[in-house]
């Protein structure tokens, strides 16, 4: 769905984005995570063909950006929330998103069907007729976001959009995704918030101006960390400690009170060979259970090791 | 360029200028003012002055026919000031340019929606000026003096040229400044210049006769392209989503 390949853009002295190659499957809910200044609205305004790039490529829906002939079959194939929402405020919702209807060149069939299915969707059916100045920012969120959504584009372009809102309304806007997930569109979620990431996206990138890693949070965990197993025993002893490390080879095993906290590669496998080691050793095993850090964790330490924003 | 596509953005601004009280009440105000206000001046100075020869009404009537051309210069900068500078505040312009709608068909729907409400006020306006002018003065001149010509020429060329050059004009300004009363007061400057022509031709440096008036209108319309070019280049969404602030 997305494909780019060193895509790079340049705003005079500061390179805002550089050499970003990603690619993003059909159907799958991307996140995007990367702090302030990182290039994350800046990529997302390259790949809807509102910016230019400065070197580079990218395919987004089958057409290649920065070929003028195609910029409009590519802007109808994909819908934009941005960072600002930027609705009309004084009209109503259903006006806002007839008029985005229009330019996307609906006939009024579609439209009407459209829109109503989205209001519904969203529990706004019933306010459709207020100005969306009386909306809440929760309420007027999900309205931009319906408002990208109106000419059933295949692919979702959201840039934040849970930033600046309660708990309560951000819950609101990423039950919202998450349904839409369900109707496997693509989507493209810029965001700051890590248990968003890990609550709707199907893979991670983290960017800071540079790519720094892209996968599944399960890849991105285990590829920074490995993974921990914790053995809870009756009672821990030296010889079954020696039995661990006759068993599994040269890895860290910590002790502590009657925990052993042990570093695994391949913990489908190894498991199941600590808790055989344990009773062949005579322990008796309370409780096993896998530690893996949370992608917090992975997101700072990339980011820390990055170093300060260019 | 697809004029539907300009079309659809003409008639969503058209819809939100009803919501500028300000805006609309200017345009119906000016026009019916100077149509009603004129008329009244002339029934006045004809029932006092002592002696008036008919050329000295009928160049009377001429200067006033004149407003309704410098109307083209006052009306449209506010609208246009909030069709761009009012999206700009609201953040509106970038999902706007996120739909497939060129740059050209968002610009030309802009300028029509300040055009075309700005056109049919100063035609209603001139419409009911010159039959309220016509009873005024038939009786003295012996002869309607409106339609002429030089109407004409004011109403068909020269107020859509200077509408034109003030929506433009607009356009341009509004890509400076951040707020929409400074995009206003700006370009509400831009009747200036044509009051100093108003006043010139009333002075006698310019004779404000239909050669001239042809002439006026040829200059405007180089300008008009030359500023078209320029807006042009403002209103690019390169530009407007990188360095309009
Ligand atoms: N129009 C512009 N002119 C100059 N520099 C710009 C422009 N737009 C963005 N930048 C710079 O490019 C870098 C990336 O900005 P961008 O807005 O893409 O980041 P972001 O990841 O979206 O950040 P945020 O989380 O704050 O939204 C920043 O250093 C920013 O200052
Ligand atoms: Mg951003």
């Amino acid at each position: 769905m997305i494909d780019t390949d060193g895509l790079t853009r340049v705003f005079g002295e500061i390179t805002a984005v550089d050499e970003l190659t990603l690619h993003v499957k059909e159907g799958e809910v991307f996140g995007f995570l990367g702090p302030n200044g990182a290039g994350k609205t800046t990529t997302v305004r390259m790949l809807a063909s509102l910016i230019s790039k400065s070197s580079g490529s990218a395919t987004v829906a089958g057409y290649e950006i920065g070929d003028s002939s195609a910029e409009l079959k590519l802007r109808r194939q994909i819908g934009l929330l941005p960072e600002n929402v930027g609705l009309y405020e004084g009209m109503s919702a259903y006006r806002n998103l007839e008029y985005y209807g229009r330019l996307n060149r609906l006939d009024s069939t579609t439209l009407r069907k459209n829109i109503e299915r989205l209001l519904r969707m969203m529990d706004l059916w019933e306010k459709r007729d207020l100005p969306v100045g009386t909306f809440s920012k929760g309420m007027k969120q999900k309205v931009a976001i319906a408002r990208a959504l109106v000419h059933d584009p295949v692919l979702l372009f959201l840039d934040e959009p849970t930033a600046n809102l309660d708990p309560e309304a951000a819950k609101m806007v990423r039950d919202f995704i998450l349904e839409l997930k369900r109707d496997q569109r693509t989507i493209f979620l810029n965001t700051h918030h890590l248990d968003e990431a890990e609550r709707i996206c199907d893979r991670v990138g983290i960017l800071k101006t540079r790519l720094l890693t892209v996968g599944t949070l399960e890849e991105l965990k285990a590829q920074l960390w490995g993974t921990r197993t914790v053995v809870r025993l009756e009672h821990a002893s030296e010889s079954i400690v020696t039995a661990l490390r006759a068993r599994l080879g040269a890895r860290k095993i910590e002790v502590s009170g009657n925990r052993l906290l042990i570093e695994v590669a391949d913990p489908e496998r190894e498991n199941p060979e600590i808790a055989e080691a344990v009773l062949a050793s005579g322990g008796r095993l309370r409780e096993l259970t896998q530690l893996s850090p949370s992608l917090e964790e992975v997101y700072l330490r990339l980011i820390r090791e990055e170093g300060p924003a260019a | 360029m697809r004029l539907s596509q300009a079309w659809t953005i003409a008639l969503h601004d058209l819809v939100l200028l009803r919501t500028r009280r300000s805006v609309y009440v200017g345009l119906v105000l000016f026009p019916i003012m100077v149509a009603v206000i004129f008329p009244l001046l002339t029934r006045y100075i004809l029932e006092t002055a002592t002696h008036m020869y008919p050329s000295e009404l009928t160049s009377l009537l001429d200067a006033f026919s004149f407003w309704f051309a410098v109307g083209g210069s006052v009306l449209p900068g506010s609208i246009a000031s909030y069709s761009i500078a009012g999206e700009k505040i609201e953040k509106s312009l970038e999902p706007l340019l996120a739909t497939p709608s060129t740059d050209s068909e968002i610009l030309l729907g802009k300028v029509l929606s300040a055009f075309l409400p700005t056109l049919l006020a100063i035609w209603g306006g001139a419409g009911l000026y010159m039959v309220l002018m016509d009873r005024v003065t038939g009786g003295y001149l012996g002869y309607l003096y409106y339609p002429n010509w030089e109407m004409a020429i004011l109403l068909l060329v020269l107020s859509p040229l200077i509408c034109l050059v003030s929506i433009e004009i607009s356009v341009i300004i509004s890509s400076w400044v951040t707020d929409v009363r400074s995009a206003q007061q700006i370009s509400s400057m831009t009747f200036l210049p044509f009051v100093l022509i108003y006043v010139m031709g009333e002075a006698g440096v310019i004779p404000l006769d239909n050669p001239h008036l042809l002439e006026i209108s040829g200059i405007l319309a180089v300008l008009s392209l030359l500023l078209f070019s320029v807006s042009r280049k403002t209103f690019h969404r390169e530009e407007i989503l990188t360095r309009w602030r």
